[in-house]
Order: C-alpha cells, then structure tokens, then sequence
C-alpha cells in the first residue's frame, strides 16, 4: 500500500517510456476475484431472470446448482466490493476537476480526450461506477438475503418479499448497465487499460493522456531521474 | 386427458351422423369444499398423506384442535380451526380445509423461472415437477394463499397436487374419498360452482346464515377449488382465507413492465456500445517513442 501510485519503474521491453504502477498486486487480485464473481452471478442471474437466457444456467452446472452457489458467490462479490472500497473508497470523492470534467463529458465520448479538463487517479466516469457498485451490492446482498431465506420471512411481513424481487432485479440491472459500460471501455475502447489491471502498470504517455493531475502528483513526488 | 383427442371425428362406412359429434366436454376440474357439513375429523389429512406417500410429522400444540399451524413440504392438506364470537356472542368453531387453491391464474407459476418446474394442466390442476424445481422459492413469494413449502434439504418445493395422478385415472382426489361427511365434492368446475350456490341458498334460506357465499376468488381468475361459507363477507375468520387475494403487484410489475423495460435496455446497451465503437474507435495512446510494435 506504501509503494502505491508513487512507483516509477523502467520495462526494457517499453523501449523509452516508463510505466508507473497503477493497481498493486492486492488490488488486481481482489478485482479479478470480483469480476470472476460477477461473471458468475450474472450468468445465473439473467438465467433466472427470462426463460430466454435459462440456458445460461447449465452453462455453470444446471439450474439447482446455479441457484445453490448464487447466494454464496453473491456474498464473495459483496466482500470483494467492500475491500474494493477499503482500497479505492478514499479516492471516490467528487472533486473540482471533476466537476469540469463532467461537463466536457461529451468530449469524452467522443474520444476528443485533448481537450478535455485533466483529472485525478479516477476521473468522474470511474468514480460514478464505483459509487452504483457500492450502493448496488449493498442493495442486492439485503435483497438476495430476503430472496436466499424467503421462506422464513413470516407470512404478515410478505411485503418484504414483494419488496426484495423488485429490489433486487433493478439493482441489478442498473449495475449490469454499468457493468456493460465498464467492461466495454477497459477491453475495447481504452487501449492500456486492461494491461494496466493485468500487469499493475501503465505507461507514463497513458497517464498525461488521461489521468494528468494524478501523473503530476506521481512526478513531484518521486526524485527526479535523468 | 389425453382421451378427449381420441373423440371421433369422422367413421368410414357409416351412415348418418357421427355419434357423440359436437357434445361439449367438460375438462376443468373442481374440488368444492363445504365448510358448514365439515366436521374437522382430519380424515382428509390422513388420505393426503397416504396417498402422497408422506410420513407424519409432529404435531404442534397451539389450544385448539389444530394439526399444525401452517401446511408444510410434506404436509399439504390442514384444517384450520378458529373459534369465531359472532356478532350476537355466540361462539361458532370454523373448521376450514386448507390446501393450494389451483388458482385459475396462479402466482407461482407466473413468478417460477425454471422451464417446466411449474404446469398448469387444461383441467385447471396446477402440478410441480420437482425434477426440474431449482428450489429458488419465487413461487413462495408469487403465491397470494402462503401454500408453496420448501425442503431445506432437498432444495425442492411441494405443495397439493389435487392428486393429478389419481384425476388422470378418472379418480376423485384422496381428500375426496376419505370424507366421512359429505363436505367435499369433486367434479366439474361449472357442476361443483351449481351445487356451492344451491348450498350457499340453503343456507341462506333455511339456516339462517344470510351472509351464506360461494369463495371462488376472481382476483385470481377464480380457483379450482371452491368453498362454501356460512359468512362470505369475511373469510379471513376461516384462518386467514384472504379476502380478495390476486397475484402480487410486485410479481405482476416483475414478469411484466420490469422484465421488458429490462430486456430494453439491456440489448439497446449492448447495440449502443457496439455503435459507439464503430463510430468513435478506440481511444489511442500517442506513445512518442519512435519504434512501433513492442509490448505495450
């Protein structure tokens, strides 16, 4: 956690440009934990969410099995989102720049990233993402409680019932929207970025290019090097 | 059931009409409950289990004649017992058999997601298939008369069956024949609701019940088990028989507007992001170093 950010490290292999260390080890572990668990629930999930997609279900092993490990992957997702927050949480916060950044989101869109504001670690996208996870998984674990025991919620408090489907099937949906997003923008739209969550690094151009302020801070604090 | 294909519909060699030609059948089925002659013996609980191969669990003591406080997965057939003060003060002992309603419209099959878990058959019986049950409980919530039960240890739901597999053989259900009294009847939907009303008439007319009615809920498309009670307007006193029971909203929201809100937007999302990359592409990294094609 020490060495966090503040790494500058030469790869032979980059030829000139230096990479600095964007996700610990811990971090990436922890993430691909989360997303292994994601990929999980939202297989089973969409599984028993249309008969169109029950397929899906014997993909992980049929639908009982599915529904057996759903819960338990479910509260895997909700400890890995958690320690998510104990690493990223205190970066989340909305800032000035990101104020300026968000009205240029058009921009962004567009891919005219040179003329936009420059941000921190996380630019505002990022951080909305991590907030609909945070809030998501809080939404889905009190409602999936409710949907893994339904039955020893006491028929008089039935509208807890009611209460959790409907809770539970839009808090998914909207953090499966964000989920899309996500996945979209680190794979395909936004080369280096996934390498960055692979390898714990990305290159020092990358960094100016979309993260400038956070690339500033990084640079003053290191010892100037030839 | 699958007789009523074998209907002739035309003989060779034969003169005149075809016999039988043009009767209308009856295929729905209706069990029909008269709570006025029930005598509360539980004769309809020990058939259940008999029949279904269920083995007797604890009874439950709770200061009345109840087995139990509630139907369980291996008990689907309870009369409900409550001591009712009417209004002149006189104590009346309702006794109520309790078991799934085989609703018209029924909330667990709407709410199941697993593929042929829940089937509704023409003749109205709405039947589980534990094989294919994947123990989610969604029934649970979708049911409005609290009957589908769950197996923690086998991860299945059971509930009555209205003993398909004896009507299938032109059999009335287990209940049905076990009843000493004549309180339970078995036949056709349109028969059993005639015989419920010249009850409920009798009742009214000759009994004194002037609130006598036939319970046969059109929240849920009426039920293919039908009650007669002395009190129609308050079933809720025959243990907690609810008034006007339907499939739930939030069921109903559920399968309905939600499903294809979300289904909506979870292709338009995909298809947007694909337009978004062929419009726009990638996002490149303008890396100032001269040599192309190393790791990035």
């Amino acid at each position: 956690m020490s060495s966090q950010g503040i790494t500058v490290r030469k790869y032979a292999s980059t030829g000139a440009g230096g990479r600095i260390e964007r996700y610990t080890f811990v971090e990436r572990v922890n993430h691909w934990i989360g997303s292994a668990a994601y990929l999980y629930l939202l297989l089973t999930g969409l599984a028993f969410w249309s008969p169109y997609l029950y397929w899906m279900a014997a993909l992980v092993g049929g639908g009982p099995t599915a529904r057996f490990w759903h819960p338990w992957i479910g509260v895997l997702f909700t400890a890995s989102t958690f320690t998510m927050c104990m690493h990223w949480g205190g970066k989340m916060g909305k800032t000035d720049a990101d104020r300026a950044w968000w009205k240029a989101i058009s921009s962004y869109v567009r891919n005219e990233d040179e003329s936009l504001p420059p941000v921190g670690k996380f630019n505002y996208g990022q951080k909305l993402w991590f907030w609909l996870i945070f809030y998501g998984v809080i939404l889905l674990f009190l409602s999936g409680l409710a949907l893994w025991f339904t039955e020893s919620i006491p028929w008089n408090l039935r509208f807890l019932r009611y209460t959790a489907i409907l809770v539970h099937v839009g808090a998914a949906l909207l953090t499966i929207g964000g989920f899309f997003i996500h996945v979209y923008m680190s794979t395909f739209l936004e080369e280096g970025s996934f390498n960055s969550m692979i390898e714990g690094g990305v290159s020092t151009t990358w960094a100016k290019e979309f993260h400038r302020l956070w690339y500033d801070k990084i640079v003053q604090k290191t010892p100037a090097k030839k | 059931m699958s007789q009523s294909t074998l209907e002739i519909r035309a003989i060779s060699g034969h003169p005149g009409t075809v016999p039988g030609a043009g009767v209308t059948r009856e295929f729905e089925v209706c069990k029909l409950i008269d709570t006025s002659t029930c005598i509360g013996c539980k004769a309809c609980e020990v058939a259940c289990l008999e029949w279904n191969g269920l083995t007797f669990t604890d009874t439950v003591f709770q200061d009345s004649y109840q087995t139990m406080p509630d139907t369980t997965w291996n008990y689907w057939n309870l009369i409900k017992f409550n001591e009712h003060q009417r209004d002149d003060g006189s104590l009346m002992l309702l006794m109520r058999k309790d078991q799934c309603m085989h609703c018209e419209d029924p909330g667990c099959l709407a709410a199941c997601p697993a593929d042929a878990a829940i089937i509704q058959y023409t003749n109205g019986i709405v039947d589980f298939q534990q094989d294919h049950c994947i123990g989610c409980g969604y029934c649970i919530t979708g049911c409005p008369f609290n009957i589908p039960k769950f197996n923690s240890k086998t991860k299945k739901v059971f509930k009555c069956t209205l003993c398909s597999d004896r009507v299938n053989e032109g059999l009335e259900p287990a209940c049905i024949k076990a009843c000493p009294t004549g309180c339970l009847h078995f036949g056709t939907k349109p028969e059993m609701k005639e015989l419920a009303e010249t009850r409920a008439k009798q009742l009214r007319e000759q009994s004194g019940f002037k609130d006598a009615g036939v319970y046969d809920p059109s929240g849920v498309s009426g039920t293919h088990v039908i009650y007669v009670l002395h009190d129609a307007s308050n079933p809720e006193a025959y243990g907690g028989l609810p008034a006007n029971p339907h499939v739930p909203w939030s069921v109903k929201l559920w399968k309905g507007p939600l499903k294809w809100l979300g289904n909506v937007a979870l292709v338009g999302g995909l298809v947007g992001l694909a337009l978004h990359y062929l419009r726009f592409g990638p996002k490149r990294v303008n890396e100032d170093e001269p040599e192309k094609g190393g790791p990035v």
